[in-house]
């Protein structure tokens, strides 16, 4: 399968993750490899069956509908690049 | 008195109990033989002073006449995928470098709860994604083992590459492993030691960095099958904080343990017999089919006709849950920010993801990202899930003819670091005998089964009903009684 180093540019985008002209033009033939054999899958008739959705039969457990936890924002921040004032801090985003 | 690190865990357990050695002895026997591998670079990082701690606890209970916890006195390596409270966990990528987790993962605090200490975090490919240990950003773990005559590294499997090196290298008794498509087996096959990989939700995954969460399972690498039914024991449990946790009690695994198989019938599954698989691989598959039968079982033939079709299936859900997952790195709330002069919000998530994440990782979110993307998810995605029942269903017709099944863990011995890194493919066709079983969610473990031409392990892989650990466990421990495997590799380090 053919990819085309605009597509990778595109994906790599949706996927927030920077890439160069070169980077894209040699990841271009290796996805279009994966992607090729991954297409092997399209021949099996997969008609009238259901996809899975959970791999051993379990059921969802419901919880009473309390306060559990909490109150521990300095260890959700400790590890924050950048927090200031309680809180996570990025670029500006609004002009 | 024989040395210490040649001790499993449940001599060491034994030993302890018995006072034929104190815990504080085994840890620094073991803590040394750590401090003194750094060839392997199987830890990223030590934690003596936990293993020691561990110790002492073990040992003034001990002095004090108290009953001692199941693993008093054991020190055990972490792979570095679980979150340690307070110790640096970064699943082996440089976006996550300077992590410090401010809690604990569920499986390692009841490690830690069963009388456990930790000598040290494990080496790992990045984010659990790969076959060899070389996508870790923090350098290759190097296996012990070494074809003869030739200095030549070897890879000691993947993910798990640190766990399976060091406990080959008797750098500790036994280490926890995660399993995704064959991260415990494979790596185990690799150096000669034993790791299951339990029933999908039989271990939380609560703390344990995510990759693909539907095949994501903990479980232990040791040196044989009594010692990992006893890691096994302690690390499994419901955990209301994963909702994926089975709510079931942990069966005594250890005490279950029988390799009287008389009444059992074990199969073999005809689509294992994949092209081009070296006739060693086919001759120990057929010298372990006679252990079974020697062990009493019947042998059974079974067809899985979906098999081929599991790998790619796989490398769609997996990288497609995975792109998901790794979308929490973002150089905000945790992990490495990268911010160009002037950057903005959106372009200082691309470059802080583009500066963190190594290659195979970016490879595999691409793809994800792919085929989870508008049009094209039904034809990949969609098809996958589908396909994935039928595998599933594949083995459930399976159960109706054999209680276990038999096949090679790995389609080769270890290779040379280098040899496959060059082709993404013929690295993910490693995993095609482990992968099937881990779409269905089922338990397998890999025991090693003897050696190749050039004295490197090769594993037997024994796959099981959902919920048998047990059965699985004592299918193992009939191979292990018959292979006698003694083999070890020679101390270069």
């Amino acid at each position: 399968m053919s990819v085309e180093p605009a597509t990778v540019k595109r994906v790599a985008g949706l996927a927030r993750i920077a890439i160069t002209d070169a980077e894209a033009e040699k990841l271009a033939p290796e996805l279009g490899n994966i992607l090729g054999w991954i297409e092997q899958l399209g021949e099996v008739d997969t008609q009238g069956v259901e996809p899975m959705t959970a791999v051993i039969p379990n059921h969802l457990r419901l919880r009473d509908d309390v306060v559990t936890d909490g109150d521990v924002r300095d260890r959700v921040l400790a590890n924050a690049p950048q927090g200031e004032h309680g809180f996570f801090t990025v670029p500006k985003v609004i002009e | 008195m024989s040395n210490l690190t040649d001790l499993g865990v449940a001599a060491i357990r034994d030993g302890v109990r018995g006072g034929e050695f104190s815990a504080r002895d085994v840890a620094d026997a073991f803590i040394d033989a750590v401090a003194a591998a750094k060839p392997l670079n199987a830890f990223l990082v030590e934690t003596p002073y936990h293993a020691r701690a561990a110790a002492k606890v073990a040992d003034d209970a001990r002095a004090a006449g108290e009953a001692l916890k199941p693993l008093a006195g054991v020190p055990i390596g972490m792979k570095d995928l679980f979150c340690t409270q307070g110790v640096e966990t970064t699943a082996a990528s440089g976006i996550l470098k300077g992590f410090v987790p401010q809690y604990e993962s569920t499986v390692s605090g009841n490690l830690w709860n069963a009388g456990a200490g930790m000598l040290g975090k494990l080496n790992l490919d990045q984010f659990a994604m790969g076959s060899s240990n070389e996508t870790s950003a923090f350098g290759n773990v190097v296996s012990p083992w070494r074809r003869p005559n030739d200095t030549a590294p070897l890879a000691p499997g993947g993910s798990s590459g640190g766990s399976s090196a060091a406990i080959a290298a008797r750098l500790c008794p036994a280490a926890t492993g995660t399993d995704t498509g064959g991260s415990i087996r494979q790596p185990a096959a690799f150096v000669g030691i034993t790791g299951i990989k339990p029933t999908y939700g039989r271990c939380s995954r609560y703390g344990v960095v995510a990759f693909a969460s539907s095949l994501d399972q903990a479980g232990p690498m040791a040196r044989d099958v009594r010692d990992c039914a006893i890691m096994l024991e302690a690390m499994a449990g419901f955990d209301p904080k994963d909702a994926t946790s089975l709510d079931l009690p942990v069966p005594a695994w250890e005490a279950g343990l029988n390799a009287d198989l008389r009444g059992k019938r074990v199969g073999i599954p005809k689509e294992y017999r994949v092209d081009n698989m070296p006739s060693e691989i086919e001759a120990l598959w057929q010298q372990g089919i006679d252990w079974m039968r020697d062990a009493g079982a019947e042998i059974v033939e079974v067809s899985l006709p979906h098999t081929r079709y599991a790998l790619p299936a796989y490398y769609i859900i997996a990288p497609a849950e995975a792109s998901s997952n790794l979308a929490r790195y973002d150089g905000v709330r945790f992990g490495q920010r990268v911010l160009p002069d002037g950057a903005g919000l959106q372009d200082m998530y691309a470059a802080t993801r583009a500066a963190g994440f190594g290659d195979e990782v970016k490879r595999r979110i691409m793809i994800g990202t792919y085929v989870l993307s508008a049009g094209f998810y039904d034809a990949y995605y969609t098809q996958a899930q589908k396909v994935r029942t039928l595998i599933a269903r594949d083995f459930e017709a399976a159960w109706e003819q054999c209680d276990v099944l038999l096949t090679p863990t790995a389609p080769s011995a270890a290779f040379a670091l280098g040899e496959k890194s060059a082709d993404p493919i013929a690295m993910y066709l490693n995993d095609v005998f482990t992968v099937p079983s881990s779409l269905a969610g089922l338990p397998a473990m890999s025991v090693p089964g003897g050696v190749d031409k050039d004295g490197l392990p090769l594993g037997l892989q024994i796959i099981g009903k959902p919920l048998d650990e047990q059965g699985v466990l004592n299918a193992g421990l009939a191979i292990e009684q018959r292979a006698g495997f003694v083999a070890r590799a020679d101390k270069w380090w």
